[in-house]
């Protein structure tokens, strides 16, 4: 229903004026203050789910905090699971800038990690200093060709990108579970089939004084370099143009083709990079614990940060915070292990759900403050 | 009598295996059909799918009946749906992705209240015999036909009726092919929606109870390997046409048992690469059926994933 404003429109003022500088800031906030609600509402959710199942959210919401944040050493364990995230969630922000949902990161972690993990058994002699770049290149190109795959036939055939890339880390889980089982097994390896341990010198350590591998460093890198991408280029102004409207940037003369391929490629050779470290710097081999699910985390994590990379640094913080408490609060508490998934699925449809709200509260449009 | 057929077990197994292995895909993708054929598409089934295979399981044991677990699993998915439905009513809500948080959270809550029922044993749905007039075995096994694989054949001809010749199926047919001229005729899209998404539902619960009471047979948070996303992705290439999508289903249910049976005949090679064939034959299956510059033939108007 549209409410009809007769009341004067405020001119235009400059931030000099305090009013103009609350309305800037009221402008500016309704991108921080929604989706922040939305996380609240979702946790606050979650914790009526707690109640109706017998249990305190005030302890679950204080237990996260202990073993996620509360400690140095629970900040290292946090921190080390936010750097797959990392990577996962730019698979996703990534394409879409383009307009595309790829949810298939899951697929370019597990391959990008069988690549190094296979690469490593062939590079054994080799100077660290060569071998781990080319490990790193090496699931990178498996994880772009992965995803870019995707976006090939999302330009050239019109497959629709979300259903393809998740079958497309169905395929990936299977090859590698095929490529661990034979090819490429250890057959030292009984219980669990995986590659060749890596040598002690191609595996990436911590970072001086953490207790933290490097895999978050390069994340965050990744963020960074991924944000000026999307802002601060031609490259990424094209690709949200063509997000918008991909008829409008054809006539243009944008290459839209060749923006929808990099832009997959890229974010899945990210994505090959989470399992490059997973092997390099977690488990030391490539194994089933590859596909350990920060690809579908990564999701959330992305719509979460409404796909802006700088954001998914803190988003992805928070999750793997989440994510690393789960152990100690489900054995403390005696839930199951699927606990942290309903708190993400309900997180999720919240987040989702407040993007109705964008454009409709009045608090953020101070052009109908004066209209009661 | 257990005779050795030699490598006609194969064929056989295969045949046997789309039998057995089909059902959840046909209801899913009935469930679907009827879905995007209303204009939206619920990508969230898979997740339905599993909570349907708990909720079924569960009640079945809780019971003792198979078909109260039916029931449970029907009603379980059409309240998913329903939410689905609801939620992409907002303005500015995108049904893809509320499909892809649905799944998440149909899982995690399947996960999350099945646990006690990973162990105990629920009765099975009953199967009926269609190889009384062979003395092998083999083939004794292959045509056990489930109950409710006849139920969903029943459902595939009566929904081609629905849409063919009644009312209710013209109108759903309206709105999935232009909101506009439903407006026009004084439906409102988003209730028909949201119903048909809750219908939808229901058939892909009922696909789970499939999977926990029948074949395979038992709940675990392995239950389902992807048939419910498979499904939306068979949908497109049956074209939107309930009766093809039995043989569509038929299809990936002989995929899919293609791992297993060369497994029992002995061939144990890169067996991990006969898993992946269903995604493999989905995949190239939806790159067969799409094209980047006209609209899918057969496809609903309004619908997102082929335009």
């Amino acid at each position: 229903m549209a409410v009809v404003d007769h009341s004067p429109v405020p001119g235009p003022r400059g931030l000099a004026s305090p009013e103009g500088w609350l309305a800037a800031l009221a402008r500016r906030s309704e991108a921080v203050l929604i989706p922040l609600g939305a996380l609240i509402a979702g946790l606050a959710v979650f914790g009526l789910f707690l109640m109706s199942q017998g249990k305190s959210p005030a302890e679950f919401y204080g237990l996260v905090y202990k073993a996620g944040f509360g400690t140095a050493f629970s900040w290292q364990n946090t921190l080390s699971r936010t750097a797959p995230l990392l990577f996962a969630a730019l698979c996703v922000a990534l394409p879409a800038r383009l307009g595309l949902v790829v949810i298939g990161g899951e697929g370019a972690i597990v391959m990008g990690g069988v690549a190094c993990g296979a690469l490593a058994g062939a590079l054994s002699g080799w100077p660290p200093a060569l071998a781990l770049p080319l490990m790193a290149a090496a699931g990178a190109l498996v994880g772009g060709v992965w995803i870019g795959a995707v976006g090939w036939l999302r330009h050239v055939r019109g497959v629709n990108e979300t259903i393809a890339s998740l079958l497309m880390a169905y395929i990936a889980i299977a090859l590698m579970n095929h490529l661990v089982e034979g090819p490429f097994r250890d057959p030292a390896s009984l219980n669990k089939p995986s590659t060749a341990p890596l040598p002690e010198a191609l595996r990436v350590g911590n970072i001086p004084g953490w207790d933290v591998h490097w895999g978050l460093i390069f994340g965050m890198l990744a963020c960074l370099l991924a944000w000026i991408l999307i802002e601060r280029t031609t490259w990424g102004f094209a690709a949200r143009i063509a997000g918008g409207n991909a008829r409008a940037a054809q006539v243009q003369g944008l290459p839209v083709g060749r923006l929808i391929i990099g832009f997959t490629a890229l974010g899945g050779a990210l994505a090959g990079l989470a399992g490059v470290f997973e092997v390099t710097a977690v488990h030391g081999s490539a194994n089933a614990s590859l596909a350990a699910g920060y690809g579908y985390t990564g999701i959330l994590v992305a719509f979460l940060a409404r796909h802006n990379p700088l954001v998914i640094i803190p988003v992805a913080i928070l999750l793997a915070g989440f994510e690393a408490s789960s152990g100690l609060v489900q054995r403390r508490m005696d839930l199951p292990d699927a606990t942290t998934l309903v708190l993400q699925g309900i997180v999720f449809v919240a987040i989702l759900m407040s993007e109705t709200l964008y454009g409709r509260l009045r608090l953020f449009a101070p052009e109908r403050w004066r209209s009661t | 009598m257990d005779s050795d057929i030699g490598l006609w077990a194969i064929p056989l197994a295969i045949l046997g295996g789309a039998i057995r292995v089909s059902p959840p895909f046909l209801f899913v993708s009935l469930g679907e059909v009827l879905t995007e054929r209303s204009g939206r598409i619920n990508l969230g089934l898979e997740g339905t799918l599993v909570f349907g295979a708990m909720s079924g399981y569960a009640l079945a044991y809780q019971t003792g009946s198979p078909w109260v677990g039916v029931l449970a699993a029907a009603v379980a998915g059409s309240l998913f749906g329903l939410v689905h439905g609801l939620l992409c009513s907002l303005p500015r809500v995108n049904d893809i992705a509320i499909g892809i948080a649905m799944m998440l959270l149909g899982m995690g809550l399947a996960f999350f209240f099945g646990k006690p029922y990973i162990q105990p044993v629920a009765p099975d749905l009953p199967a009926i015999s269609f190889g009384w007039w062979s003395e092998l075995q083999q083939v004794q096994a292959a045509l056990r036909v489930n109950v409710l694989f006849l139920i969903g054949i029943a459902a595939a001809i009566g929904l081609w009726w629905m849409f063919r010749a009644t009312r209710l199926g013209l109108i759903i047919r309206v709105v999935g092919d232009s909101s506009d001229a439903a407006c026009a005729m004084g439906i409102r899209p988003s209730v028909v929606h949201t119903f048909a998404t809750a219908a939808g539902g229901a058939f892909a619960g009922v696909g789970g109870a499939y999977l926990s009471l029948f074949y395979p047979g038992s709940w675990n948070e392995g239950i389902s390997s992807g048939q419910g996303l498979m499904a939306v992705a068979l949908v497109i290439f049956a074209r939107w046409n309930p009766i093809a999508c039995l043989w569509a289903a038929l299809i990936f249910g002989g995929a899919g048992a293609l791992g297993p049976a060369l497994q029992s005949a002995g061939i144990s090679q890169g067996y991990y690469l006969f898993y992946a064939a269903p995604y493999v034959l989905t995949l190239g299956v939806l790159i067969a059926t799409s094209s980047p510059t006209r609209a899918v033939t057969g496809a609903p108007g309004e619908l997102s994933i082929t335009k």
